[in-house]
């Protein structure tokens, strides 16, 4: 952490001479890579609804911390929603009701549950905070349990990308070559589950599926290949993450939302390239 | 069978034949497939006809292990052995993607091939070997293009290409030709012709196109439920129930031989016919 502050203390800018500036510049980088990570196989495995769905059925996991009087709902939050994109993985697999319909009823589910339990006593308020993040509050412990998030996330995503990839064009063709199509799903949805719900705090539950969904979908535009595609998501994804963040300090703005609206601009010229292309 | 006019081929892959005994599948009250019982020798191309609904694809879908089933597929090799999965090889029937998926030819042949991530870049070696298995089935050029850039049929035969590498024990083809252009079925079929000679493949093609079909296969069994006909094209083409189904006249039989010539009858491994007991 100390490497980090004279790090950017040797730069010269007026919004990084605060702590928690830098601060949250190096949870806006770490949180930027990963959902760009992520996001581009999001879309390729078509989970976009199912993406949103978990960041809303946090609402619920933090009704049951709350119930349970925790101060720190996250672990009742991961756990909830762990569950949840395992049931959801499976029904989709193994159910011939469709998918649309299946995680919608949860997302309803999990969104009334969640608001039905906060808000008695009118106590709603309170999580609010929740619906639109605060990346300024991270702490250095938070920081560190993200970079342990990070490594495992890659590590994961070097040991079984070319068998998510190989699902996400065809099912059946994938299992023809002794890929354990449901265990592997199984896991990328769970990683997907747990980083979403990590995040929530600093990005907020209703920008965040924007943030895994635009980069990527902006990446797709411009990329010829596998390779270009995760990589063009990584960097449009941390371009409108620093973005973001610098121009939220300057307009006073929430970042996650700042956020979104860079990637939402990046994702337009792609689209004028893609046309060039 | 005679058991003296069995030669067996110094070019068999070493796997043997697939044995279906009793196979039924059943979703929720639907039969779909019910005492099937079938043989697919080393070396034989066999198409699976039937009208829609007859539980074709379903019975790939049986062999792959993708549906449960009741009854047995044995696996067996040239020394009588019964390996539990043998390497299968798999054309599905259109690819159902996303047509704006970034995902390359050149992604796919790494990607299936090894496990080194094909975000992280494609070796050098892994490009010419695909490159090498896609000139096998005239689609080496298209190894840099995006999936959703190529014709039905090229999509077909790097389909094609990818289920042959490595050589499967058994290569299943799902109407790998549907949406495939009449040039392009034709120059398919070929090339299966030409793989199930070269590698000596049991091959299991489903099809509805009977008329193509019986021109390349060494067998043709008739699916409805279970197995109304079985035998060669000539067989089966005048067969009364096949020919109702597909409307057929009754002359058409009579242009094929009685015998693909492609095809040597003799070449069948021992222990396919020591294993009747199973």
């Amino acid at each position: 952490m100390s490497l980090w502050y004279w790090l950017t203390g040797l730069l010269p800018f007026d919004w990084l001479s605060f702590a928690f500036m830098k601060q949250a510049l190096l949870a806006v980088i770490l949180v930027s890579y990963l959902f760009g990570l992520l996001g581009s196989q999001v879309i390729n495995q078509q989970m976009a609804f199912f993406s949103d769905a978990i960041g809303h059925a946090a609402l619920t996991g933090i009704a049951i911390g709350a119930i349970m009087g925790l101060a720190d709902p996250t672990w009742a939050m991961v756990v909830f929603s762990g569950l949840l994109a395992l049931a959801i993985s499976w029904l989709r697999r193994f159910s011939l009701t469709s998918a649309d319909t299946v995680i919608g009823l949860f997302m309803a589910f999990a969104v009334a549950l969640g608001i039905v339990i906060l808000s008695r006593g009118g106590g709603f308020a309170r999580y609010s905070g929740y619906l639109v993040g605060d990346i300024l509050s991270i702490t250095p412990a938070e920081i560190r349990n993200l970079l342990v998030l990070i490594l495992a996330v890659t590590v994961l995503w070097v040991l079984y990308f070319n068998q998510l990839m190989l699902i996400s064009l065809n099912p059946s063709l994938a299992r023809s070559r002794g890929i354990k199509v449901w265990l592997i799903e199984a896991m990328f949805s769970l990683m997907v589950a747990v980083v979403v719900t990590v995040s929530i705090k600093w990005v907020g539950l209703l920008v965040i599926n924007s943030m895994l969904i635009l980069p990527a979908a902006a990446a797709r535009n411009i990329s010829g290949n596998t390779r270009q595609y995760v990589w063009w998501s990584i960097a449009i994804s941390l371009a409108s993450g620093i973005a973001g963040l610098i121009a939220s300090y300057y307009l006073s703005t929430a970042t996650g939302a700042t956020i979104v609206l860079m990637s939402m601009g990046i994702f337009v010229i792609t689209l004028g390239l893609k046309k060039v292309i | 069978m005679a058991v003296d006019n069995i030669i067996i081929s110094d070019r068999s892959c070493g796997y043997c034949c697939t044995k279906l005994v009793k196979l039924g599948v059943t979703f929720g009250q639907n039969r779909i497939l019910e005492d099937v019982n079938l043989h697919v020798h080393c070396g034989q191309f066999t198409a699976v006809i039937g009208p829609n609904g007859a539980g074709k694809t379903t019975l790939l879908k049986a062999i792959l292990g993708e549906v449960p089933h009741t009854g047995h597929v044995h696996f067996i090799d040239s020394a009588g052995q019964r390996p539990d999965r043998p390497l299968l090889g798999y054309v599905p029937q259109k690819l159902e993607f996303d047509a704006t998926a970034p995902v390359s030819v050149r992604d796919l042949f790494a990607g299936a091939a090894g496990r080194r991530p094909v975000w992280l870049g494609i070796g050098r070696n892994d490009r010419s070997r695909a490159k090498e298995v896609l000139d096998t089935v005239q689609a080496g050029h298209l190894l840099d293009r995006k999936l959703g850039q190529l014709s039905g049929g090229e999509l077909q035969r790097v389909l094609l290409a990818m289920a042959i590498t490595p050589v499967p024990n058994l290569l299943l083809l799902d109407e790998p030709v549907s949406g495939v252009d009449l040039a392009g079925i034709e120059l398919f079929y070929k090339m299966v012709s030409q793989l199930r000679r070269d590698y000596h493949l049991s091959i299991i093609l489903v099809s509805h196109d009977l008329a193509t079909v019986a021109q390349f296969a060494d067998r043709i069994v008739f699916l409805n439920r279970t197995v109304i006909a079985d035998g060669t094209p000539r067989q089966v083409l005048s067969n009364q129930a096949v020919r109702q189904a597909f409307a057929l006249p009754p002359e058409l039989a009579l242009a094929f031989p009685e015998i693909n010539p492609e095809h040597k009858e003799g070449q069948r491994c021992i222990s396919c016919n020591l294993e009747k007991s199973i």
